[in-house]
């Protein structure tokens, strides 16, 4: 149930976007992967589900390579859910859950009582037994994340790489989705926005910045000041959570509020010189 | 809020019986009237090899039945080919000849009324030289908009229209050229037309039907995925390189023979596959069979409005397509404005 990746640089149109990667998620914990805007998580997340090929290194599943693994086969133990979703087509919920059997299905096989038990079983745990026969457009963004989780769970997979599952979202669901995914018992792998939030719920983060890893390990010993400064390039505070310990960032002001500031010169008026 | 899926036997079922009627009508009505019994009886004597002889049996035997089927192959075809490029371009508002099908046609059955090109193949020219013309705009859309080993919808989408766009100049330039009695006859063809049909047309688009639908009702949960885009698609399992490869040499065909039989016949591939989508959903095991059914109905009637609305004259049945589908479009997106991007 573990990943590894070693060593893995990925070239988008000739030029280097991630270079030597490595790092380990052992089998049933949550690993996040933190960095600025553009720094390569997206990418790396890529490679892992095959959209881009690594120009070097290698994605290890239980010590297996996973790319060298037939696509199908590869999908039975690794499921994704994707950053942007946008559908064109309009899918039912659970039409759209049912997808996630696609790599366990031959050409012409049709979907038998245990894919249907399987899709409902995946909508239940999500929570989302009332909307299966709703419009995916028609949902909110909370909602529709659950639904896609619930595909991947509909996979069978026992990894699961999440590329920013919350960033769209509202607090209440932020929270709620990455409990849920916490719960699922799977292996995960997720590129999350928010630094508070990923050291509140990941067993381990990695920190990426311009396509190199920072900083691996856990969140209350990799996330101080210096090492998002070193990341992102800006000032925070950090402190302990209240109830957890777990890192929290303080955002900072560039520029320090100082006491109001002294009304500026008058606009020149007639009598001025 | 949707409701339930209607069952897919049912509308199976109810695209078929909508099928046979218009056939039936297609066959029945035109200049000399026959009964839908008589013509029924004919069709029937043929099938049972003692054929009579009169004229009612030459007009439904060797004029309107061959029509009449050729049409409902190239609707079925055409809504097909739609349905699967909008999946391939991932956007609703694709049609089967945006990827330079019909400009790349319109370039090969031009140079052969023009210029007399592939004359050695007499009645075969224009066939040739317009899935030629397809075949060739085609590969050349899906040279050009290969990035790497994936195929982007954006690219392919621009890819299309550039190129359809110098194609089409293309033949303006060869009418510019050519002779005004073939410029009559090219215009003619561009708009489409089932007036020449004959039973020699039918095996090859049929064929063409029959193995691209098999392959692409083998690959439904293929485009299911491919349906929610390239990057969860590959997560699902799928082999984009090869599906996208495949997917595009089908649509190719069956644009390409289309086009040859019937010329440019437009909104068929557009329309249907919106239709069948409001009726069924997107799931493509349910539209690929009722598009086909559904498609094939649109083409007859289309052709036999466009036979009997001016007649003794004919219609091109382009007109018609356009005439019908362009407001029945309008009338989907405005009733369905969450399916093309904006907020629902």
């Amino acid at each position: 149930m573990s990943l590894e990746l070693r060593d893995l640089c990925v070239d988008i149109a000739g030029r280097r976007i991630v270079t030597g990667i490595g790092f380990a998620v052992p089998g049933g914990t949550f690993a996040g992967l933190l960095g600025p805007n553009g720094s390569g998580k997206s990418t790396i997340l890529k490679t892992i589900y095959r959209v881009h090929q690594p120009a070097r290194g290698q994605v290890l599943m239980d010590g297996r390579d996973l790319l060298a693994m037939r696509p199908r086969e590869a999908a039975r133990r690794i499921a994704v859910v994707a950053q942007e979703f946008t559908l064109e087509f309009d899918f039912t919920v659970a039409e759209l859950v049912m997808i996630g059997r696609t790599p366990h299905k031959r050409a012409f096989g049709r979907d038998d009582d245990t894919d249907r038990a399987i899709a409902e079983q995946a909508i239940e745990r999500v929570g989302c037994q009332h909307l299966a026969h709703r419009g995916f457009g028609t949902l909110s963004g909370g909602e529709k994340q659950r639904v896609l989780i619930a595909q991947a769970l509909a996979q069978g997979a026992d990894h699961l790489i999440l590329d920013e599952p919350t960033s769209h979202l509202d607090i209440r669901y932020q929270v709620e989705i990455l409990e849920l995914v916490a719960g699922l018992g799977v292996t995960v792998l997720a590129a999350i926005h928010d630094i508070s939030l990923a050291a509140l719920f990941c067993d381990t983060v990695h920190l990426i910045s311009g396509g190199q890893l920072i900083t691996s390990g856990a969140p209350e010993r990799v996330l101080t000041a210096a090492a998002v400064r070193a990341a992102y390039g800006t000032e925070v505070l950090v402190i302990a959570h209240p109830e957890t310990g777990t890192p929290h960032l303080i955002p900072r002001r560039t520029r320090r509020p100082g006491p109001p500031a002294t009304p500026a010169p008058g606009p020149p008026d007639a009598t001025g010189h | 809020m949707l409701p339930r899926r209607l069952p897919l036997l049912a509308v199976l079922l109810a695209c078929t019986a909508l099928l046979l009627v218009s056939m039936v009508l297609g066959v029945a009505i035109g200049s000399v009237p026959v009964s839908p019994r008589a013509a029924l009886q004919v069709i029937m004597d043929h099938l049972a090899g003692h054929p009579r002889y009169s004229v009612a049996d030459a007009i439904i035997w060797e004029i309107r039945l061959p029509r009449v089927l050729l049409a409902a192959l190239v609707g079925a075809t055409l809504a097909t080919a739609g349905t699967v490029v909008q999946v391939l371009v991932r956007n609703a508002l694709a049609d089967p000849f945006l990827l330079g099908v019909s400009s790349g046609a319109s370039v090969g059955a031009t140079a052969v009324l023009l210029f007399g090109a592939f004359a050695s193949l007499g009645a075969w020219a224009i066939s040739a030289g317009s899935v030629l013309g397809a075949l060739g705009a085609m590969g050349a859309v899906f040279l050009v908009s290969r990035q790497g080993r994936a195929l982007s919808p954006t690219q392919l989408i621009l890819c299309g229209v550039v190129l359809s766009a110098l194609l089409e100049s293309v033949t303006s330039f060869l009418i510019f050229r050519g002779n005004p009695q073939a410029t009559q006859a090219v215009l003619f063809w561009l708009l489409g037309s089932f007036g020449l049909a004959t039973w020699q047309q039918l095996p090859i688009p049929a064929i063409v039907l029959a193995v691209a639908m098999a392959y692409l009702l083998s690959q439904g949960r293929s485009l299911n995925a491919l349906a929610l885009g390239a990057g969860p698609a590959a997560a699902l399992g799928v082999d984009l390189h090869r599906l996208h490869r495949d997917l595009f040499i089908a649509t190719s065909l069956m644009a390409g023979v289309a086009v040859a039989v019937s010329g440019v016949i437009g909104f068929v591939g557009l329309v249907i596959p919106h239709i069948v989508r409001l009726m069924v959903g997107s799931e493509h095991r349910r539209v690929l069979p009722a598009g086909m059914l559904f498609g094939a109905s649109f083409m007859v009637l289309g052709d036999l409005i466009a036979r009997v609305i001016v007649a003794p004259q004919e219609m091109p049945i382009g007109v018609i397509t356009a005439f019908i589908g362009a407001p029945l479009l309008i009338v989907l997106i405005r009733r369905r404005p969450y399916l093309y991007g904006t907020a629902g």
